[in-house]
């Protein structure tokens, strides 16, 4: 197996298990969309338009929760040197941690999302392209969470640096997903929006590799 | 073990490190200035001097991670041509420090198995590793359930697990008795004698014949 195919292997199992997993991200996006209608009444007519807004918030939110972890535990344990003194570029290995991020939060995020807007008294017609449109975010969330998280490492409360540096750049993604539900719940093609998305991700994906491996040779010094 | 055969494809082996004009600053203090210090292949230094004098701070700027204020560190292979330093570093520098990278919730099979395979495995090493330091009653634990010199055991593994020429070791016996000391200075002679490099930072003599480099008080 490839140098890089190991890492990914334990990344993912290091992504999944060990506390802090899948199933805390979308346990706490199951509180934050249950809350919802209790701090805001539970009336339907209410809560059906903003549905949608409400989901993605709580995806943006859930998102972050792992993320404190994603660099500094291997700074701590000195993974990170085993990882700089790998085979492949530290920018490869930043886009493999920032994949199985993205495959062990945000996938399972992706299939939750749906229920919850359900919930919310989405209409189910709209479950796929929820779930669609949350999976395509949650890369665009993995990778600029991750370089997040890169730009933190080594500060003291860490955790709390990352969700105010990472918060804001999860605005695009968060303004644009909730208008493709929107305007597919309004009947309009949805791709417009989706097509900003997925956009905002391949600018993610293209920019946070180089920029985090930078991030990280500099806490490394 | 022989790291001629070991090696990986696509970087030759290293056979010779040469730093000249080193100056080092962590900061605003300077850790030493100007510091010249060369190794061809079965050459082993024994950094030593104060805490705080800069050995790992060395150490590290040979494997890359701090950037030297002035001066260069440069590898060259067996017929004396450089090596560029990434390459050399990706392919053939192992650094073990005080910290080994071991996951404490990762079972100790799992941890020896990727060390080695992400630093490029030989065909045999890891069989050898596991001989050598007796891993196997070790390798179905969790690595926190592992005392401290079962753990530097488990970290040393990689050294032998995935072949590279030059090793960067910081206080590679300090968590050991003396009868693994030993077994790790056995390792370290069969390493230098198959063309390798070695450079620790101790405090207590290696079990081996080493060159001396001190690196005086804390400046």
């Amino acid at each position: 197996m490839s140098a890089v195919g190991v890492l990914f292997r334990r990344e993912l199992a290091l992504a999944w298990g060990g506390g802090g997993g899948p199933l805390l991200a979308c346990g706490f996006f199951a509180c934050l969309t249950t809350v919802v209608p209790l701090a805001a009444g539970g009336d339907p007519a209410v809560l059906k338009p903003v549905a949608a807004g409400i989901a993605w918030l709580a995806l943006a939110l859930s998102s972050l929760l792992s993320l404190e972890r994603l660099f500094e535990r291997d700074l701590e344990d000195g993974a990170l040197d085993l990882l700089a003194t790998g085979p492949v570029p530290l920018e490869v290995v930043f886009a493999v941690k920032a994949l199985s991020q993205w495959l062990a939060t945000g996938l399972p995020l992706a299939l939750t999302a749906p229920i919850a807007a359900l919930a919310l008294g989405q209409s189910i017609e709209l479950a796929p392209l929820t779930a669609v449109s949350a999976l395509v975010g949650g890369l665009g969330f993995a990778f600029t969470g991750a370089l997040g998280a890169a730009l933190a490492l080594g500060a003291r409360r860490g955790g709390l640096l990352i969700a105010v540096v990472v918060l804001p750049l999860f605005i695009p993604p968060v303004v644009f997903g909730s208008g493709a539900l929107d305007r597919a719940a309004a009947g309009i093609s949805p791709m417009s929006a989706l097509a900003l998305l997925a956009a905002y991700v391949l600018f993610a994906v293209v920019i946070a590799p180089p920029a985090g491996a930078a991030a990280i040779r500099s806490a490394q010094g | 073990m022989d790291i001629e055969n070991g090696s990986q494809e696509g970087c030759s082996v290293i056979a010779g490190l040469t730093i000249s004009g080193l100056t080092l600053t962590r900061g605003e203090r300077t850790l030493f200035r100007g510091l010249d210090l060369g190794l061809t292949a079965g050459d082993a230094i024994a950094l030593t001097g104060a805490n705080g004098a800069g050995k790992t701070s060395l150490l590290r700027a040979i494997a890359g991670f701090l950037r030297p204020e002035s001066g260069t560190v440069a590898f060259s292979d067996a017929d004396a041509n450089a090596i560029e330093a990434s390459e050399a570093r990706a392919h053939e520098v192992h650094m073990l420090g005080h910290l080994d990278g071991l996951k404490g919730g990762r079972v100790a099979r799992e941890e020896l198995m990727f060390q080695s395979q992400w630093l490029g495995r030989s065909h045999d090493g890891i069989d050898d590793a596991i001989e050598i330091l007796r891993l196997k009653p070790l390798l179905d634990l969790e690595v926190r359930k592992l005392s401290a010199g079962q753990r530097r055991r488990l970290a040393l593994a990689r050294l032998i697990g995935s072949p590279r020429a030059l090793w960067l070791l910081d206080e590679p016996l300090s968590p050991l008795d003396s009868g693994w000391r030993e077994v790790v200075g056995a390792m370290m002679a069969r390493h230098l004698a198959a063309g390798g490099l070695i450079v620790a930072a101790v405090h207590d003599p290696l079990p081996i014949p080493t060159r001396g480099f001190d690196l005086g008080a804390r400046s």
